[in-house]
């Protein structure tokens, strides 16, 4: 799926082979300053040799909830990703994910339902018609991309369980493997991670459950082998690789407010109007390889969702229930 | 001895590498998904890299009694001001679109910006002053301001650490603030006699 983007003048697009032939003579220079022990400082792509095969992931596009704005290159959305359980740089998933074994794997859903059950991979991808939607995905640290991913909406499966009417919150728990994943050895957070969402956001039908991007299965550094996308909050609500979802009556304690509450509340929601501690949220850097002059992009309020979600807070103060 | 002119142009090329190496990364596309993220880091930690080298001038001058140490320094400080000059641009310029007003905003309200903005402009100080005129013209209380380069060296770290705060990741914010404590702490007078000590010995 291809969308022409008009802002674009294809003078401005480096032509392939050119773009190769760079390529190739970084490597020239990187072999060479291998010897010096340089190599690796040089060139960043060292990891893509050991990227596991792609299997694709058949999704019908759903147009009411995808933007035609420009997308981030696969390679920059598989390159560039905070998954802490693999390290803290953005490098780091890409370069060890592929540790991860996402077959078998199951996912237990529990708590305030009628019928717990614990499902594995393969009946997850058949529970509902998978679709793909372009969304844009704002990380708190001001940065977005636009993706199109693939699954669909959380309440089908929330519905399969059928959720009792103490059922107030949803907790999304990761997977916390040390063997797997070698960024557990470093107590930035209480692992596992945990995330959560009240129970409207997780019925709301923009909340996807994913198992696909660009129409492949996830890569590993993205969550594989099944997450959650929440388009109007920021990118860490969108939990990854989840093992445990359980229906709660109390508000989940989440591990970003556990670790620094004042800096990640519970809601997250993307809001240009509350500003990060240490840096404004008014205005992000869009992921989309206009290069480095390209101007930052004014941050919508929901990230644009707004008609969609809005309503969900209805006389709430947002300020305060950041 | 190696002649020190011979030294210092050799310095010169050498300490221009992290600027190159991050020419050869743009000519090739390979400044990542965030490029302006990447060169701001970079500058940063080449930033902090130089004022430790910087900073182990002195203590390597008390250790051998070669005055060549001494006569690096300048250069190694004007490319501290150099990496940072491209550190405190490129925010300024690609954050924040020459924006004066803005930047300055950004300045006032966030503690870790401050501390970097500050540092940035004693270190600015110190450049402009770094030539003989200025010297001669300052006299005694040159100085009393180049030892501005010891609250510079704590404003930097302090900014590292906040930068790193929100994810408590403090493994290379340690490394840097060691080195910059020992070099701080080797310049206690008692200690510093006893490190002038070891070239009498020998």
């Amino acid at each position: 799926m291809t969308f022409k983007d008009p802002t674009i003048h294809p003078s401005q697009i480096t032509p392939r082979a050119i773009a190769e032939d760079r390529r190739q003579w970084l490597k020239t220079l990187a072999l060479g300053s291998a010897a010096l022990g340089m190599g690796s400082w040089l060139e960043r792509e060292a990891f893509a040799k050991t990227a596991a095969p792609r299997e694709k992931l058949p999704a019908k596009l759903n147009e009411q909830y995808s933007t035609r704005e420009t997308q981030t290159s696969y390679e920059d959305a598989t390159t560039y990703n905070n998954f802490y359980e693999f390290g803290m740089d953005k490098d780091d998933p890409a370069k060890f994910a592929d540790r991860l074994q996402t077959r078998p794997w199951t996912v237990s859903i529990e708590g305030m339902v009628k019928k717990p059950v614990t499902l594995d991979i393969d009946a997850l991808l058949k529970l509902a018609p998978m679709e793909e939607r372009v969304y844009r995905l704002r990380c708190v640290e001001g940065w977005s991309m636009v993706i199109p991913w693939n699954g669909y909406a959380l309440s089908h499966l929330l519905n399969r369980v059928e959720p009792l009417g103490s059922a107030k919150y949803v907790e999304f728990i990761s997977l916390a493997d040390p063997k797997q994943m070698p960024g557990l050895k470093r107590p930035v957070l209480d692992w596992p991670y945990r995330e959560g969402l009240r129970m409207d956001e997780a019925m709301n039908p923009l909340t996807l459950l994913t198992f696909g991007m660009y129409g492949e299965l996830l890569p590993k550094q993205n969550g594989a082998p099944i997450r959650l996308i929440v388009p109007w909050k920021y990118g860490f609500k969108s939990s990854k690789s989840l093992v445990t979802i359980r229906l709660t009556e109390k508000q989940p304690l989440t591990s970003w407010s556990a670790s620094a509450p004042r800096e990640y509340g519970f809601y997250s929601n993307v809001n240009p109007a509350v500003s990060h501690p240490r840096w404004s949220q008014a205005t992000e850097r869009r992921i989309d390889g206009r290069g480095i002059f390209a101007p930052k992009i004014k941050t919508e309020p929901f990230n644009g969702y707004g008609e969609y979600v809005a309503k969900l807070y209805a006389g709430m103060d947002l300020r305060k229930f950041y | 001895m190696v002649a020190i002119a011979h030294v210092k142009r050799w310095l010169f090329v050498v300490a221009l590498i992290p600027l190159m190496r991050l020419f050869v990364l743009a000519y090739a596309g390979q400044l990542g998904a965030n490029p302006v993220e990447f060169i701001t880091r970079s500058t940063g930690t080449w930033t902090i890299t130089f004022l430790c080298i910087t900073l182990a001038m002195s203590p390597m001058h008390w250790i051998t009694a070669w005055s060549g140490w001494i006569q690096m320094r300048r250069m190694l400080g004007l490319f501290t001001f150099f990496y940072a000059f491209l550190h405190f641009t490129i925010w300024y310029w690609l954050d924040h679109y020459l924006n004066f007003q803005e930047m300055f905003a950004d300045v006032i309200e966030r503690p870790f910006i401050t501390v970097g903005f500050v540092a940035f402009v004693c270190m600015s100080l110190l450049a402009i002053t770094s030539n003989r005129a200025a010297m001669h013209w300052l006299g005694r209380r040159w100085s009393s301001l180049h030892r501005l380069i010891y609250l510079i060296a704590i404003l930097g770290v302090l900014h590292y650490f906040w930068h790193k705060a929100g994810k408590n990741d403090f493994q290379t914010v340690y490394i840097y603030a060691g080195i910059i404590l020992v070099l701080l702490v080797v310049r206690i007078p008692l200690i510093r006699e006893q490190l002038r000590r070891i070239k009498t010995r020998s």
